[in-house]
């Protein structure tokens, strides 16, 4: 197999792999952050705006995992370093 | 489709070029500047008041609050910083909407140029607030062994502010244009609109978080007070 089909084979491969296992977790850690946020304005309305204040920085902090997975992946697919040493 | 703006080159005279994102950059910050100037060249403190001057106080006040809940000090030193870290971000996102237009945050450069800009101000506030050595007592707070922690956390909270914002908008251009070969016609004018939503709630995560580092950087001095009154 040429070097160059390797090389794309394998990092198109990667970056599905890398989108699909790392959108995972943050999956799940934001459905749980979500459903404790709720119930805990269901408990306590008065104090909805905090708790929906911090729910956001929350949410953002774990989806920035799944953002870097996704970053990765572009780079793999868009602007993947390793093409240029195989491209004739 | 690209990945980054700094390669859509606008303008080239040689060795000098404009990019889409310096261009664009420029036209924020021009479109914020005129546009505040219009505004507060007439201000009135009686009376009724006109409406842009009305949506600035809106604003302002609602800066100020958030800075007053997250820090739960005077918004007073940081309210120029953090507002305008705000109002930069939220308008270069929200103006996605408007043909043509590339977002300057979707390049790499440009937010990490404003995560630098946080990387300085944090220890900038803390000094002013609490002097050179609380400022540098913290970094071997529990122990001396936690000093490497305490700057690798600086450091990876930087490129954390930095590629995130980049990311959520880089992947909002992406997905459009991924979607306008798939499905052209009704669906790519959902994404655009939850891509508004996004570019707000990022431009008021950043500011929040630059908030929540700062402050956590300046506020020690008054615990440090109260702990010596117990």
């Amino acid at each position: 197999m040429d070097s160059l089909v390797l090389v794309s084979v394998i990092s198109i491969a990667t970056a599905g792999l890398t989108i699909a296992f790392g959108s995972i977790g943050p999956a799940l850690g934001q459905g749980r952050a979500v459903s404790q946020a709720l119930s805990s304005i269901a408990q306590q309305p008065d104090e909805a705006n905090t708790i929906t204040r911090t729910l956001f920085v929350g949410l953002a902090m774990i989806e920035s995992t799944a953002i870097y997975c996704f970053v990765v992946t572009m780079i793999l697919i868009f602007a993947n370093p390793f093409w240029n040493y195989f491209l004739p | 489709m690209t990945i980054n703006p700094d390669e859509i080159v606008l303008f080239q005279w040689g060795w000098f070029k404009i990019n889409s994102t310096i261009a664009y950059t420029w036209l924020v910050i021009f479109v914020l500047t005129f546009g505040s100037w219009l505004v507060t060249r007439r201000l009135s403190s009686e009376g009724k008041l006109s409406r842009w001057q009305n949506l600035l106080e809106v604003l302002i006040t609602g800066i100020k609050s958030q800075i007053r809940e997250v820090s739960r000090q005077e918004p007073g030193p940081y309210l120029p910083f953090v507002g305008t870290l705000f109002i930069f971000i939220a308008v270069s996102n929200v103006l996605a909407i408007v043909p043509g237009y590339v977002p300057p945050t979707s390049s790499l450069s440009t937010t990490a140029a404003l995560a630098i800009c946080v990387f300085i101000a944090v220890p900038v506030f803390g000094i002013a607030s609490q002097g050179v050595l609380n400022y540098l007592w913290q970094y071997i707070q529990p122990t001396f062994f936690m000093l490497p922690f305490n700057l690798i956390g600086e450091l990876s909270r930087t490129l954390a502010l930095a590629v995130r914002l980049y990311g959520n908008m880089m992947s909002g251009t992406i997905i459009v244009a991924i979607l306008l070969t798939i499905t052209p016609l009704i669906f790519p004018v959902i994404m655009q609109a939850l891509g508004l939503l996004t570019g707000l709630i990022q431009a008021y995560i950043f500011a929040i978080l630059a908030m929540v580092y700062i402050a956590s950087a300046s506020k020690t001095r008054e615990e440090i007070a109260k702990k010596g009154e117990k």
